[in-house]
C-alpha cells in the first residue's frame, strides 16, 4: 500500500482531469470553441512525454557511473513509451490544429501546412532523435557495448534537444500559444477554472506513462533475468 | 597542451601522406556542385541558399566520418595506452574543424563560380559560411566517434546526425539570408547563440568521449 499510493493518485487524478475536463465551463473563444477541452488531452501527452524521456536521460547517466544492466534496460523502455506517448501528442495536435487552424474545405490546405508548425517539427525531432537511438541500438550486437555507446548518444541527443526545443519556435511564424500574434490562443487566456484541471491533468498523464512503463521494465526484467545481476 | 599538439601533428601528417582521402572529398564536392549547376541555371537567393546548407552538410559527414573509422582496432589500442581521451578528442575536433573550414571556403568559391553569386554581403556571408562549417564539424565529430564504436557505416552517422543538426543549421539559414539584401541587418543574439551551441558541443565530447573510449 506505502508503495502505491503514486498509483492510486494517478487513477484519482485521471478520473478527475476526464471528467472535469469534459465538464468544465469553458470561456467561448472564437475559432476554438468546445475543442479547447483538448488542453487537459493533448498537453498531458507532451507533459508525459518529457517525463519519460528525461527519466531515461537520468537511468542513462546511472549507467555510465555504474555499468548495471538494469539501468540500460529502463533507460530503452522509457524511451520507447517515451515515441509511443511522443507520437500520440502529435497526432492530437495535428489532429486539434487541423480543425482550428487550418480549414481542411480550403483547397490550400494540406498535411504540410500542418507539419510546418514549429511545436510540432520540435517533437517530430524529438521522436527522429529517439528512432535513431533505437537503431543504433539495434546495430550493435555486444551488451555491454550497446549499453554503455547508447547511454553516450542518449545523453548528447537530450542535451541537444533542449537549445532545439528553444530555438525552432523563435525561426518560424507559430499559430501555437505562447507566441504573439494570435489573441484567440494564448495560455494567458486559459481561465483558472481550466488551470485547476489543466494541472492535474498533466501529473496524471505522467504517474499513468511511468506507471506503464515500469510494467514494461519489469517484464524485461524477467525476460533477462540470466543478464542481470 | 603538449599531447594535443603533438595528436593534431600527427592527423596533419596523416592527411599529407595519405592525400586520396582529401582529394577524394574535394572530387565530392565538385562533383556534386558540377551536377546542381547541370540541374538548375540560376537559382533564386532563398533556394541558393538552401542548397549551399544542404551540399555543406554531406560534404561535412564525408569529409569526418573518416576520421574515426580509418583508425584500425589495434591502431586504436595503441593510443589507449599512449595518451588520454580528452586529449584525443580534442585534437580530432581541432583537426575535423580545420578540414571543414578548408572544405567551406572552397566550395563557397565553387558555389560562386558554378551556380552564380545572388549575395550581396559576401564578406558576412563567407564568415556565417566558416561557422557554419566549424559547427557543423564540431557536431559530426562526435557522431562519428560513435558510430566507428558501433562499427557501422556513414550511414548510421546521418541517421543519428540529422535530427540533431537541424536546429543549427536552421539557424544558419536564417542568419545567411539576410546576406541576400542590402537592408538586413545580422542579429548578433543568433550568432552568440551558435557560439554558445558549439561550446555546449565541445564541452560535451569531452566528458562523453572517455566513456566510448573503454572497450
Amino acid at each position: 500500500m506505502r508503495k502505491s499510493w503514486w498509483k492510486i493518485l494517478c487513477v484519482i487524478l485521471l478520473v478527475y482531469a476526464i471528467a472535469g475536463g469534459l465538464l468544465v465551463k469553458i470561456p467561448n473563444a472564437p475559432l476554438l470553441e468546445e475543442t479547447s477541452r483538448n488542453l487537459f488531452y493533448h498537453v498531458g501527452m507532451w507533459a508525459a512525454m518529457f517525463v519519460l524521456f528525461t527519466c531515461s536521460l537520468v537511468h542513462s547517466i546511472r549507467y555510465l557511473s555504474k555499468s548495471n544492466l538494469k539501468n540500460d534496460i529502463a533507460a530503452s523502455q522509457y524511451a520507447s513509451m517515451g515515441i509511443v506517448f511522443g507520437l500520440l501528442g502529435y497526432i492530437t495536435g495535428a489532429v486539434w490544429a487541423s480543425y482550428t487552424w487550418a480549414d481542411p474545405n480550403n483547397p490550400g490546405f494540406s498535411f504540410s501546412t500542418i507539419a510546418r508548425e514549429p511545436k510540432l517539427i520540435g517533437t517530430a525531432i524529438a521522436l527522429l532523435i529517439y528512432f535513431a537511438y533505437f537503431i543504433l541500438r539495434s546495430s550493435i550486437q555486444d551488451m555491454d557495448q550497446k549499453a554503455r555507446i547508447t547511454a553516450v548518444y542518449n545523453i548528447f541527443a537530450f542535451a541537444m534537444l533542449f537549445p532545439t526545443i528553444m530555438i525552432v519556435p523563435r525561426l518560424l511564424p507559430s499559430l501555437h500559444p505562447g507566441q504573439e500574434g494570435n489573441p484567440a490562443l494564448n495560455f494567458k487566456d486559459v481561465s483558472p477554472e481550466m488551470r485547476m484541471i489543466e494541472y492535474p491533468a498533466f501529473i496524471g498523464w505522467a504517474l499513468l506513462a511511468v506507471w506503464i512503463t515500469t510494467l514494461k521494465i519489469r517484464i524485461n526484467y524477467i525476460k533477462e533475468k540470466h543478464f542481470i545481476k | 597542451m603538449k599531447p594535443i599538439i603533438t595528436l593534431f601533428k600527427k592527423e596533419l601528417l596523416l592527411e599529407i601522406r595519405q592525400q586520396y582521402s582529401f582529394y577524394g572529398i574535394l572530387l565530392y564536392m565538385g562533383a556534386t556542385i558540377f551536377v546542381l549547376f547541370l540541374a538548375i541555371e540560376e537559382p533564386e537567393k532563398e533556394i541558393w541558399n538552401g542548397l549551399f546548407w544542404v551540399i555543406q552538410l554531406f560534404i561535412c559527414i564525408n569529409a569526418v566520418a573518416k576520421s574515426f573509422m580509418q583508425e584500425s582496432r589495434a591502431r586504436m589500442l595503441y593510443f589507449y595506452t599512449i595518451s588520454s581521451p580528452t586529449h584525443f578528442i580534442v585534437a580530432k575536433l581541432l583537426f575535423n574543424c580545420l578540414l571543414m573550414l578548408v572544405m567551406t571556403a572552397i566550395s563557397l568559391g565553387l558555389f560562386l563560380a558554378f551556380i552564380g553569386n545572388p549575395i550581396e554581403k559576401l564578406l558576412p556571408f563567407t564568415g556565417l559560411a566558416l561557422l557554419g562549417g566549424f559547427s557543423l564539424s564540431m557536431v559530426f565529430t562526435f557522431l562519428a566517434a560513435i558510430a566507428a564504436k558501433a562499427r557501422q557505416n556513414a550511414a548510421i552517422m546521418a541517421v543519428l546526425g540529422f535530427p540533431l543538426i537541424v536546429p543549427q543549421l536552421m539557424l544558419l539559414m536564417k542568419l545567411s539570408n539576410t546576406a541576400f539584401t542590402v537592408n538586413q541587418s545580422f542579429q548578433w543574439s543568433d550568432i552568440l547563440l551558435l557560439v554558445t551551441l558549439d561550446l555546449l558541443v565541445a564541452l560535451l565530447s569531452i566528458i562523453l568521449f572517455p566513456f566510448l573510449w573503454k572497450d
